[in-house]
């Protein structure tokens, strides 16, 4: 009945099996992430409002984002999500090492975002575009341009927390790929942080033409 | 590995969750669900304790139509505390978190929650929270209400930063309960043990994961919305800078108004245990029952817009809310018509848990009812912030899932610590409590009606005899759940040992050792019959005293 003699480390006691711990933590992570989207929800029904209430505004303001840094940030982040994909493709077939550098490839290319946003925000904020209260740019027509950037930055600045953290857990896999914790056998833990980041990637994807591609 | 454990078995004392390992990192590391569970009760009890004493404060500051003890703005604070504390810090976790915690894994024939570690560290985040916001009383004066009503919120002085950070901390908790309840619900389930076999408190403890992991996250952003909007002044809520102050009474009302039903769920699931033990019968209406949770869940994300009556917003919004807040009345009243068929034609005994029960059925109806009264338009506008809403509000929570809340603890508190309460004494509480709560707050109603506002430190001397009343109510209250605490307490290290099976009842918790074996279950249960199946497997209590 019980799994004593030939039951692997990884697997914890209360699991009667390997299947039933990883199909556990595979709903448990979907359950997360739709907790993730409703968050950003609340930031998506601010912009909804907002643009609805002040179209014209929105307008204006955002032709003054960079679509060229904008769309390299979405090839980047997509090329990472092949790249974390690819991770777990090499763990399902033992390839420890090559896991290993597609997950630091992955986590290049989220700092590579992670630059150019830098650049972005040090450019809006050195022409007073910023959200709110301290917002002292005067080139914009329309009513409260300030509300659109509180916007932008509210939601890039949540989706930006969110690579950080992405970056943090994969750097956690790695640490523990390196310590040779995962095979073909048990790689859990790689693919729920790859489901995370293909979030932070799709969130992203909706970002984008959001903020960037109006009108 | 645990054959070591029959020897000692036959001496004394058998290895259980309680005794397996000693010293306090056992406890503050555990990754138990059982001693999780009693991490939870000790702190969220600590809890009511302290919004209870807020509580006696302002009814004695009520007692006399003047200023007595304290000024407007102590006031002010007093019932923020008190609200505050009681809905995030005692409410909410008091059922899931303790109860769930400790018997849901048990029900359903699982050696733990799906996630153990994530429900240890939901604990800690439980902590990080109660430590913020007792902080945030200590630092500075929050006085915004429990609701955090903009744009007062954002232009008042005082600690509403942390205070709004430590509600945004303790919903991770309350996430991370549902992620672990929902997986486990799903994936952990004992052989044989269908959908239709799970006890209706894992149902209740169901539908209320499904509403914590979708609506806190809503809560989650409005309240970073909040501190954004203080700290650098975004202007979402603000009108002065095109913003709207009514956008965040929708933000914030799309998670609280579901979160009227986090806390009650689990309290129904809780109910429909009792009940049936109670009545030594089978559940009438189990699927009705298990449904209608899953249908209140769902209809609570509609029904948001009733808070807002009077906040302004459009007149078809407001028709098509109040039509939606009826409906809601359907799957509570097909619970309260269900349990009491189960009690037509039982064999009823009174045992403690039971008097709570009936104080439950008693109590929510009340307030049922008068939720019908808000929800149509015309009635509202007439209560809207008097004395009415907070009898209504009382009587849901309070003589809702705190009076279920309660039965469990009486219910399970021979499993949890495997010694039996005083009867006598248990009763006392539960008709003490019974009467002082009704004497409280029955009163309400008609000082609300006769248009006595809410959340003034004065009122003018014709509602005196109704506040007096109300005052000398929470005293008989505190009385009561001050012999309760101490039936509780006694039990717990010098009541009588307990039996397996004290009550009869036929739930998968009953059939193992009072307290629980640390993995629970020796074996992988096998389930084959119903948890209400009285009418084909007899179990009789068994008596105290004697062992099994």
């Amino acid at each position: 009945m019980s799994h004593s003699a030939e039951s692997p480390a990884f697997l914890q006691h209360h699991f009667s099996d390997a299947e039933q711990q990883r199909e556990s933590a595979k709903l448990g992570m979907w359950v997360f992430l739709l907790t993730e989207i409703l968050l950003f929800g609340g930031l998506f029904g601010f912009y909804v409002f907002y643009r609805a209430w002040n179209p014209d505004m929105f307008y204006n303001a955002h032709v003054h984002l960079d679509r060229l840094l904008g769309g390299t940030n979405t090839v980047v982040l997509i090329i990472s999500s092949l790249t974390i994909a690819l991770a777990i493709r090499s763990i399902q077939l033992n390839k420890k090492k090559q896991s290993m550098y597609f997950l630091v490839a992955t986590i290049l290319l989220a700092a590579v975002f992670l630059v150019i946003k830098y650049f972005e925000y040090s450019h809006k904020f050195h022409l007073g575009m910023l959200p709110g209260k301290y917002y002292t740019y005067t080139g914009i027509e329309g009513m409260n341009p300030h509300i659109f950037f509180s916007v932008y930055f509210s939601m890039t600045g949540l989706h930006g927390l969110h690579v950080i953290f992405g970056m943090l857990a994969i750097g956690w896999v790695v640490w523990r790929t390196k310590k040779d914790e995962f095979s073909s056998e048990y790689y859990t833990p790689v693919e729920m942080v790859g489901l995370y980041w293909h979030l932070v990637d799709i969130i992203w994807i909706f970002l984008f033409p959001l903020l960037y591609l109006i009108g | 590995m645990s054959t070591a454990t029959t020897t000692a078995a036959d001496t004394q004392d058998k290895v259980n969750y309680l005794n397996v390992s000693k010293g306090i990192k056992s406890w503050l590391f555990t990754l138990d669900h059982k001693r999780i569970g009693i991490l939870y009760l000790f702190s969220v009890m600590a809890m009511f304790l302290f919004g209870g004493i807020l509580a006696l404060s302002i009814r004695l500051e009520l007692l006399n139509p003047g200023a007595d003890m304290m000024t407007a703005d102590t006031y002010n604070q007093i019932f923020t505390l008190h609200g505050a504390i009681m809905i995030f810090l005692f409410i909410i976790p008091s059922v899931p978190a303790i109860l769930g915690n400790f018997v849901l894994p048990i029900q359903i024939g699982a050696k733990d929650v799906a996630f153990p570690r994530l429900n240890l560290a939901s604990w800690y985040v439980y902590i990080a929270g109660a430590g913020l916001a007792i902080y945030s009383i200590i630092a500075g004066s929050v006085d915004t209400g429990w609701t955090f009503y903009t744009p007062y919120s954002t232009q008042v002085g005082g600690a509403v930063i942390s205070m709004v950070l430590a509600v945004f901390i303790l919903g991770f908790s309350s996430i991370f309960t549902g992620i672990n309840f929902i997986a486990t619900i799903h994936r952990l389930r004992a052989p044989g043990m269908t959908w239709y076999k799970m006890p209706l408190f894992v149902w209740g403890l169901y539908a209320t994961a499904i509403i914590q992991v979708l609506a806190t996250p809503v809560l989650g952003i409005t309240l970073v919305l909040l501190i954004l909007e203080r700290a650098f002044g975004i202007g979402i809520f603000d009108p002065a800078m095109g913003g709207d102050p009514v956008l965040f009474q929708h933000f914030f009302w799309f998670y609280s108004h579901p979160a009227v039903y986090i806390m009650i769920l689990p309290g129904m699931g809780v109910i429909s245990e009792l009940i049936s033990t109670f009545s030594h019968r089978k559940i009438f209406g189990y699927k009705a029952i298990a449904y209608s949770s899953v249908a209140i869940a769902f209809l609570s994300f509609g029904v948001w817009g009733h808070h807002m009556f009077v906040s302004g917003q459009s007149q078809y919004a407001t028709l098509i809310f109040s039509f939606l807040t009826f409906l809601v009345a359907i799957p509570s009243g097909v619970k309260m018509f269900n349990w009491v068929s189960t009690m037509y034609k039982g064999s009823i005994t009174f045992e403690t848990p039971m008097l709570f029960t009936l104080t439950f059925f008693f109590t929510f109806a009340i307030g049922g009812l008068t939720g019908i009264f808000l929800g149509a338009t015309a009635t509202d506008v007439h209560l809207t912030d008097t004395y009415f809403i907070v009898a209504h509000f009382h009587y849901v929570m309070m003589g809702g899932t705190i009076m279920a809340f309660f039965g469990g603890l009486y219910y399970w508190w021979p499993k949890i610590w495997g010694r039996m309460y005083n009867e006598a004494w248990g009763r006392i509480s539960a008709l003490l409590v019974f009467l002082g709560f009704n004497l409280t707050f029955f009163p309400q109603f008609v000082a609300g009606t006769q248009g006595m506002p809410r959340r003034y430190f004065m009122y003018p001397d014709k509602y005196q005899m109704l506040n007096v009343v109300s005052t000398t109510g929470s005293w008989v209250l505190a009385l009561g759940l001050v012999i309760m605490a101490v039936v509780l307490i006694y039990a717990m290290g010098w009541g009588p040992k307990a039996p397996k099976n004290p009550w009869g009842a036929l739930t998968l918790e009953w059939k193992i050792d009072s307290p629980p074996p640390p993995h629970n279950f020796e074996e992988t249960p096998k389930v084959t019959h119903g948890p209400y199946d009285h009418d084909k497997v007899k179990v009789k209590p068994e008596k105290v005293g004697v062992p099994a």
